[in-house]
């Protein structure tokens, strides 16, 4: 592309984010009627042609941020960086209620340990099995099996190999995807219909980005319940894996 | 004033965020314990509050219901911006690690959202 073109698109970044955005859900939602029949909805359908195209971005770019390494798309790096995505996330709290959220709080708390520890244990043991003997590597792995960013926390705060590191979060980035797929696919055989299961759920899952999307699929009025226990997970994940969970790691490796 | 909508919603951000980033210094890790829960429940309870004194007039509200409909588009935008190129290439123990744990807890959403079911009788 000539360069004054592509400057006037890096220029104006922002805004051709929110035209591309806008073509991808028209695009989706033609996709939803027409040939699934409304069977999923567009919004899943959208998510999923987001992530195509940051598997293109990436393989074009070899960056790591998909689509927004793209020059002329950068803007996509704002539109759906943290800053936009929890402040959107927050203003669906307009349609939450209090009662339902104190009602079901113990449950969600409930949900948010069982989740880090659940999680870090079956993680564990998945690195063992695959020949992981350190309590180092053994920790970040399971770590990054919570998160994306719980992993690369706890392995630096251990000590742990940079190749290590980076098998954790590609675990966490994976992680994340399936929720945001595998969430409106499951979400009638588990019972996610109500807001307290979108508490559980957001608890278990604690994947902000997964969540995120896999409720905006699945139903945007479950949205603020999920969202609110997900974002305790990473912040507990962080506390407990490099911590006593790592503990709990040396003592069982010894 | 659309533009009080999005300012209340901007104080309930930042106050929550504040509040996430020093609960995680206070408990010594590198990371924002709860700063969107703590923005929500104070967007919930202040607009409780303002609607109670009739102090939301629809056109405040726009403010914050105009973001709350761009949520999706603002979700697929970082489905696009996801690291998927890494997530397939961290090998094996990359996938496996990120989707057995995650399925095992996919089966624990009816145990703990059933749990709360002896309470709810009445419906």
């Amino acid at each position: 592309m000539s360069t004054w073109l592509e400057t006037f698109f890096v220029q104006n970044g922002l805004i051709v984010a929110f035209l591309t955005v806008a073509v991808i859900m028209l695009v989706a939602s033609f996709i939803s009627r027409h040939l699934t029949k409304k069977k999923i909805p567009d919004s899943a359908v959208a998510i999923v042609l987001g992530l195509i195209l940051a598997y293109v971005g990436g393989k074009i770019s070899s960056g790591n941020k998909g689509i927004a390494d793209v020059s002329i798309f950068s803007g996509f790096g704002l539109m759906g960086g943290a800053m936009f995505r929890d402040f959107a996330v927050v203003s669906t709290a307009m349609g939450a209620s209090f009662d339902e959220i104190r009602k079901s709080g113990l449950i969600g708390l409930l949900s948010l340990f069982i989740g880090v520890a659940g999680t870090f244990a079956v993680g564990a043991g998945l690195a063992v099995a695959f020949g992981y003997t350190d309590a180092k590597s053994i920790t970040t792995i399971a770590a990054g099996a919570c998160t994306f960013i719980v992993g690369p926390i706890t392995g630096a705060a251990i000590g742990a190999e940079s190749h290590i590191i980076a098998i954790s979060i590609a675990a966490g980035v994976v992680k994340s995807i399936l929720v945001t797929i595998a969430t409106p696919a499951l979400a009638r055989s588990i019972g996610l219909n109500n807001s307290q299961a979108a508490m559980a759920y957001g608890g278990l899952m604690g994947t902000t980005s997964g969540v995120a999307a896999g409720l905006a699929a699945t139903d945007p009025k479950l949205v603020p319940y999920g969202a609110m226990t997900a974002t305790f997970y990473t912040g507990l994940g962080c506390l407990l894996c490099p911590s006593v969970l790592y503990y709990l790691v040396t003592l069982a490796t010894r | 004033m659309t533009i009080y909508g999005l300012g209340l919603l901007a104080a309930c951000f930042l106050a929550g965020q504040l509040i996430g980033e020093v609960l995680g210094r206070l408990i010594g890790i590198d990371a924002n314990v709860g700063g969107v829960g703590f923005a929500m429940i104070l967007l919930i309870l202040a607009n409780d509050k303002l609607q109670r004194k009739d102090l939301m007039p629809a056109a405040t509200q726009q403010g914050i219901l105009f973001w709350s409909a761009l949520y999706i588009p603002v979700i697929v935008a970082m489905s696009a911006t996801q690291n998927v190129v890494g997530a397939f290439s961290g090998g094996l123990m990359a996938v496996v690690a990120g989707t057995i744990p995650t399925a095992a807890m996919f089966f624990l959403i009816p145990v703990l959202s059933r749990m709360r079911q002896p309470k709810e009788k009445k419906s």
